[in-house]
């Protein structure tokens, strides 16, 4: 048993760290020229990664950051559909072109085979929802039904939609977590054919796009611990470090507890990425369930544990807390990943 | 034992229902059910609704121009208020500094300022935090220097909430450096209008400017605007935050915000099925349910024991702790129930940013959240209520 980094992406978290403790300006370009993009996938796809670990090294380092960097959304979720189709994905990974996944829509909460958007040949008409980094996208991969219920898995086409084709429309908005998503209408939208069932590829890559956001949550709960360690032993009340307190110090050991917990199951769910399902979605559900609700304990005891200084937006760790606690609907919230454990089974 | 309110209280609890009814307008209320955030005019609208009916100062007595209820009416009031999503009312000069000017102020003072309050003309808010004395407020520096007939005022506040409407700000300052720190207190009363302060906003992780951090450089502040003796402000603010914690409870806001919950999980859809059928959704929203009955029992029992006289001492700090954590609870569960919908962020839609796509009518919930955090840190900590608590249980022990 090892659970120790390879030399390769031991190499790859300590450059990445390094670039990200100073980057500004275009950060896109910057990931791109480090070789991050190429991280994400496979050899054979243009890429040198692509495994479960590879995933977690690059979005644990990108959680640390305080940026807000669509990489999971204009990279690595639309990348694994291109790759699933056959599709080239060399400019994705050159940094010169960004893809957007319109997938989810209002009544399919976190269920992805609910799919209510209709294909009439190739000819798209329906609503997708938070489509994080859509507006920035140069093309959209979209889901549409060509045939069965809103609820079946068999039936889901995905097409690429250009930004600027007939009948699209994106209303954009800043998330709560920073950055920004859109909702996007289609109304008799022409596509081009990408997979004719594409349930399982959806699958799939939505299962690596949960492994990176639970890596970059990990990545943000580590810097809020941290910053609140810092807190408790330079800000003095009562003419003592209030880590002193024990009300105080005993929940930030809670806090830490809590957080090993997390990087356990972003090691499971790293180790089991490329398993046949149901394992890889058992192991995929219990980590996202886990870390929904560990990461929920971290965000408000680090912000309570600072008093009104964590809730001001100047100050970093309010920040780090929304994206900890907004990670929880990107991908199946804490209850959808409960009641999918327990559909999968004792796998 | 009778858990029954009486027929005066059920009439009383009608006449609450009627007058929301009549003049709440629907629009400010769905501004407060959708966490939206209220202009200044909001509030002063709200107030002299109140105040021409004259339910604005419901607890001050006649003789100030207050209603003068009992705990029970006052109860009954504020749940219905909150049920209503009627804009709660902005308690510093009402519940904070009314009081204390009652209490400990000279007649001139009272038949100065109080009026003022009742008919809007003043906006107060509270200079008490400074960003080395939060927990620990009797730490704090800001200076009060005697000058003739003036104190000259150095020194910052912070946190102090809507302070960019006030036109009054009521601070504690230290006008003895040298006595023990909660000896040496004095509470002044300051025109914001005073040349050398100044008020810079703090926008808080919910993009929402609430707060406000209050500088003071050479603030000439006249001897008059001193409440009671110098040096005993301590013993004032001591009395003050003894009313910022009525209502801390929140029963209101907290059965208010459950039926917003369950409105949007009616709304929205999991598996083709209403949410609010989902096994697990219902089992969280029932838990806080079952919580809240607990607490709303808590609640009157203590309101009854006041209402019979005595004082709450430490079941302010009870309420205050599991009040909050329900409220904040219940917070959590708006968020949950919209689901991917939660993400979109606005802060307020009155700062001109483009209204967010909310199909489940569910509004700010995620801002809302995140806002709430404030309900286990202000007005003194959790952790300072258990301490409260923890102290007098010793005593009691002993």
């Amino acid at each position: 048993m090892n659970f120790e980094l390879t030399e390769e992406r031991q190499m790859l978290q300590d450059s990445l760290r390094r670039y990200l403790a100073g980057a500004s300006g275009d950060v896109w370009a910057g990931l791109a020229d480090l070789g991050v993009i190429g991280a994400l996938f496979p050899e054979e796809k243009g890429g040198y990664g692509g495994a479960g670990f590879d995933l977690a090294v690059v979005f644990e380092e990108l959680g640390r950051a305080d940026l807000d960097v669509p990489l999971i959304d204009n990279a690595l979720l639309p990348g694994l559909l291109m790759t699933a189709a056959g599709q080239d994905v060399e400019p994705l990974i050159a940094g010169g072109q960004k893809i957007a996944v319109a997938h989810g829509e209002t009544a399919a909460r976190y269920d992805l085979n609910w799919v209510e958007t209709r294909a009439d040949g190739d000819l798209l008409t329906g609503e997708k929802c938070v489509v994080v980094g859509g507006e920035a996208a140069d093309v959209l991969i979209v889901s549409a039904r060509h045939s069965g219920t809103a609820d079946v898995q068999d039936g889901i086409g995905l097409w690429l939609v250009e930004r600027d084709a007939p009948g699209l429309r994106l209303q954009g908005y800043e998330i709560a977590q920073g950055g920004r998503a859109a909702e996007v209408s289609l109304t008799d939208t022409p596509g081009t054919p990408l997979m004719t069932e594409g349930y399982a590829a959806i699958v799939q890559a939505m299962a690596a796009a949960t492994l990176a956001e639970m890596a970059q949550t990990l990545g943000a709960m580590d810097v809020a611990v941290a910053m609140t360690q810092e807190y408790l032993t330079t800000r003095k009340q009562f003419g003592r470090p209030i880590g002193s307190f024990q009300a105080l110090s005993h929940r930030l050991v809670d806090v830490m507890v809590a957080v090993e917990q997390a990087r356990s199951m972003v090691i499971l769910a790293a180790a089991h990425l490329e398993a046949e399902e149901p394992v890889r979605g058992r192991h995929i559900s219990a980590a996202k369930n886990l870390i929904g609700r560990s990461g929920r304990l971290v965000a408000e005891e680090c912000i309570q544990m600072h008093g009104g200084i964590g809730m001001t937006e100047e100050y970093a760790l309010g920040r780090y807390a929304k994206r900890i606690v907004m990670a929880d609907h990107r991908f199946g919230d804490t209850d959808h990943h409960l009641e999918q454990f327990i559909a999968l089974g004792a796998a | 034992m009778d858990l029954n309110f009486t027929a005066e209280d059920h009439a009383f609890r009608a006449e609450v229902k009627a007058f929301l009814a009549e003049k709440l307008p629907a629009a400010l209320a769905d501004k407060v059910r959708l966490n939206q955030g209220l202009s200044k005019e909001d509030h002063d609208f709200w107030h002299s609704q109140l105040n021409a009916r004259g339910w604005l100062a419901t607890n001050w007595p006649k003789r100030f121009g207050g209603a003068e209820w009992g705990t029970v009416q006052r109860h009954i009031y504020e749940e219905e208020c909150a049920l209503a999503h009627a804009p709660r009312v902005v308690p510093f000069g009402l519940a904070m500094l009314g009081p204390v000017l009652q209490k400990f102020g000279s007649e001139a003072q009272q038949a100065h300022w109080l009026p003022r309050i009742l008919n809007g003309q003043d906006w107060w808010c509270q200079g008490y935090s400074e960003p080395g004395a939060g927990s620990d407020l009797a730490a704090l520096q800001t200076r009060a220097l005697r000058d003739g007939d003036h104190y000259v005022v150095n020194g910052q506040k912070t946190w102090t909430t809507l302070g960019q409407h006030a036109n009054m700000i009521f601070c504690l300052v230290r006008t003895d450096p040298d006595a023990k720190k909660q000896e040496g207190i004095s509470f002044l009363l300051i025109d914001m209008d005073t040349p050398g302060i100044e008020v810079r906003p703090i926008t808080l992780i919910d993009g929402g400017v609430e707060v406000n951090e209050v500088w003071f450089t050479d603030v000439r502040v006249p001897v008059e605007n001193l409440v009671g003796a110098e040096n005993k402000g301590w013993t004032y603010a001591k009395y003050l935050l003894t009313h910022e914690r009525t209502n801390i409870a929140g029963v209101g806001f907290s059965r208010a915000g459950l039926d917003t919950v369950k409105r949007i999980a009616i709304r929205a859809r999991s598996g083709g099925r209403p949410l609010i059928e989902n096994p697990h959704f219902a089992a969280r929203v029932a838990q806080v349910e079952i919580d809240l009955m607990a607490m709303s029992t808590t609640n009157l029992r203590i309101v009854s024991k006041a209402a019979a006289g005595q004082a709450p001492g430490i079941e302010s700090s009870l309420l205050k702790i599991k009040g909050t954590q329900i409220r904040q609870e219940i917070t959590d569960l708006a968020r949950r129930a919209v689901g991917p919908h939660a993400m979109p962020f606005a802060s307020d839609g009155v700062d001109g940013n483009a209204p967010v796509p909310d199909p489940l009518d569910a509004g700010a919930v995620a801002a809302s959240y995140f806002n709430n955090r404030k309900l286990s840190i202000f007005g003194g900590s959790n952790e300072i209520q258990r301490e409260i608590y923890a102290k007098q249980m010793m005593r009691d022990a002993k």
